[in-house]
């Protein structure tokens, strides 16, 4: 202390040690993919771990050859997935099809995990209305404004609860920097004081576009932001698919159960652009510190933990990824083969009844679309 | 029938709108036991209690996301924002978020929010608790915007609001809560969200005005009366879509007319008005367009705001210039 004296209350140790309840990343997997909780990994049949693959490699292959088609000019923006398969299909596959998911833009494979198809992720990527139009009716189309889906989501989980609906819940995803929007706090606040059924994804892939994760905040972790809403929350190592699906599988109960949120913040990485629209990731990030990431992926741990087991061939893979390519790439011509968009439609679904002036533009654009 | 104030109409529209759909539900700062901190919801919590008549945390971008989402599960929200110098904090979710839903789904999707708050110069408040914010509204697509002028239009509009499935921002003005009366239906009854009225009829010059300033108007007409110029008097009720067919109307028979608004004179609803008229009629006129509005300088401090505000005889100038043109 300055003059030797004690203080009413020591705030170095308070810093210093608040974030101790939030930085032990839950981990059933290694880096290496060394078993590390042999008790949580046993609670899953060959089949399910199988299956948790194979997910990850469509993942994979459908950020690739998304990319292709980006190449190719046959999209519109698109948010590279590539690093976070663990993250975001071990977390989707823990809810159910009646859970309400509002998703942001890099959360396509989420989408289509829950009930819509890889035309329509495709054709939301090129700036199509069907692209916003899901066979299943749970889910908002990805949010652009981050922060925006978190507020959103208090409301669906008040719903929810006025409802009365059993077995139901909000899931929604936003990354490192969507922590630092006011609409985080407000949402995750909102929620907990309505005591309201929602599990918050914080996906840490280490950027918000250019700006590194330490330079949002300087809390330790962003899973502790939580403890101010009075929500229980927990790092997961978001390139372990099994911890990530056994937490969010933990947390969807919980909430279910009518305890409230949960706030959930998975340790991955991102390892391409923020987006397809030029951003240019050697400008802010040096090899050097993208190379444990790369090491740490999702995918090479998953496949020697199955490798191991026996239940999984290099061959096997790769055969998957050519069924999935095709699968993509049909997919890419049923989006273009969607109906052209035309004006009157947008000036019809503005309003429900359209004003005396819309009225009239809608007629002018018919006139025009009919020639 | 009974008299009753604009603000008692509003409650009453509201307490229509609980007892007939189990699905409304209205929430904000304050709304629930202390009924509004003017008192627009007093008695709704005790009577549908308090899972249709909520508080909220103190937080309107929060309040508008609760709408949203509760849209999306079938709910019919009726927030409420305490002032609307508050909308900017809420600004994404109605206007980048609410107005644009139904288009985003491709109208598959209704967000049948009505958002009230009040607004408006007079009352001595504090600062960003009076200014007349239309202007950010009325440019956005897929949103109505609706003011009453009077106790019958506040409950009639206000039931229509709710009822209608596009989102509704319903602008309730401070200073008419309690500075007047009217005779006011018991009964269910609706005032449509898209049509002006004609309150004063007149015959040389036509006055349009919407909210507080309708009442000023009315004074105007009455001392233009007195030199025997017949004033007709048009209160927009709906600042989107403006009913330009009643204005029209007004315009053919008078030729002349004056475009009035509390708001800065700057890009408002009164500008949007004179354009249509230029646009549209202006073969009609027999003189220049009149504009009457507040000046361009911020919302003024609360001690001079009535030296800001348009009033009676501002409008009375500006028609006998015109009238005399």
């Amino acid at each position: 202390m300055a003059n030797g004296s004690k203080q009413i209350v020591d705030f170095a140790k308070i810093k210093a040690t608040m974030a101790d309840p939030y930085k032990h990343p839950v981990q059933v997997i290694d880096r290496e993919g060394k078993v590390v909780d042999p008790d949580t990994l046993a609670k899953y049949s060959d089949d399910q771990l199988v299956d948790f693959m194979k997910k990850m490699v469509w993942e994979r292959t459908l950020h690739e050859q998304t990319m292709n088609f980006s190449r190719q000019g046959r999209l519109g923006f698109y948010a590279p997935t590539a690093g976070e398969e663990a993250s975001e299909m071990g977390s989707v596959t823990a809810f159910k099809k009646q859970d309400f998911l509002l998703p942001a833009y890099r959360d396509l494979p989420q989408m289509i995990q829950h009930g819509t198809t890889v035309a329509k992720g495709f054709l939301w990527s090129k700036g199509h209305v069907e692209g916003n139009q899901h066979e299943n009716p749970n889910m908002m189309f990805p949010q652009i404004i981050i922060g925006a889906q978190y507020v959103e989501t208090a409301g669906v989980a008040l719903g929810i609860k006025k409802n009365g609906d059993e077995d139901r819940v909000a899931f929604v995803y936003t990354g490192d920097g969507g922590t630092s929007q006011g609409d985080w706090y407000e949402g995750v606040n909102f929620t907990s004081a309505y005591q309201a059924p929602a599990v918050f994804f914080v996906q840490n892939n280490g950027w918000a576009i250019s700006v590194p994760r330490y330079k949002q905040t300087a809390a330790e972790t962003l899973a502790q932001k939580a403890v101010a809403m009075g929500v229980p929350s927990v790092q997961v190592d978001g390139m372990d698919i099994v911890a990530v699906h056994e937490v969010s599988k933990a947390a969807r109960e919980f909430a279910a159960a009518g305890n409230g949120p949960v706030v959930i913040e998975t340790l991955t990485y991102r390892y391409g652009a923020h987006s397809s629209a030029g951003d240019d990731p050697s400008r802010y990030r040096t090899d050097e510190e993208t190379k444990p990431w790369f090491d740490a992926d999702p995918l090479i741990r998953m496949r020697k933990v199955l490798t191991d087991k026996g239940v999984w061939s290099q061959d096997q893979e790769d055969k998957l990824v050519e069924e999935y390519k095709d699968e993509f790439k049909s997919a890419m011509k049923e989006a273009e083969a969607a109906p052209a968009q035309k004006v009157s439609d947008f000036l019809k679904w503005t309003y429900n009844v359209p004003t005396p002036a819309v009225k009239k533009q809608i007629a002018e654009f018919e006139a025009k679309e009919s020639k | 029938m009974a008299k009753m104030t604009y603000i008692k109409a509003i409650t009453s529209g509201l307490d229509q709108v609980l007892g007939d759909d189990p699905k409304t539900l209205i929430f904000g700062e304050d709304v629930g036991k202390n009924g509004g901190v003017f008192r627009t919801t007093v008695g709704l919590q005790d009577k549908y209690g308090e899972d249709r008549v909520f508080d909220t945390p103190l937080a309107e971008s929060g309040i508008l996301g609760l709408a949203i989402g509760l849209s999306l599960t079938g709910w019919r929200p009726i927030p409420e924002i305490q002032f609307m110098g508050f909308t900017f904090e809420a600004m994404d979710g109605i206007v980048g978020q609410l107005a644009r839903d139904h288009y985003r789904f491709g109208g598959q999707k209704n967000f049948p929010v009505t958002v009230r708050t009040p607004f408006g110069g007079g009352t001595h408040t504090a600062e960003m608790h009076a200014d007349n914010l239309e202007n950010y509204f009325v440019s956005t697509p897929g949103l109505r915007v609706v003011t009453p002028a009077n106790p019958y239009d506040a409950k009639g509009l206000v039931i229509s609001a709710v009822e209608s499935d596009d989102p509704v921002l319903f602008m309730e003005n401070l200073k008419l809560y309690r500075s007047m009366k009217d005779e006011v239906p018991d009964e269910k009854y609706t005032v449509p969200l898209d049509s002006a009225k004609v309150v004063r009829e007149g015959t040389d010059i036509t006055l349009v005005a919407y909210s507080a300033e309708v009442n000023e108007a009315l004074t105007a007409a009455d001392a233009l009366a007195k030199d025997n110029i017949s004033a007709e008097v048009i209160d927009l009720r709906s600042l989107s879509p403006i009913d330009t067919d009643t204005i029209y109307a007004s315009i053919d028979k008078t030729h002349k007319v004056v475009v009035i608004q509390e708001a800065q004179r700057m890009a408002g609803v009164g500008a949007v008005v004179a354009s249509d008229i230029a646009e549209d009629k202006i073969m009609s006129l027999d003189a220049p367009i009149g504009r009457v509005a507040a000046p361009d300088s911020v919302y003024p401090f609360a001690q001079a705001e009535n030296d800001w505000i348009p009033n009676a005889d501002d409008i009375e100038a500006k028609a006998r210039e015109i009238f005399n043109y």
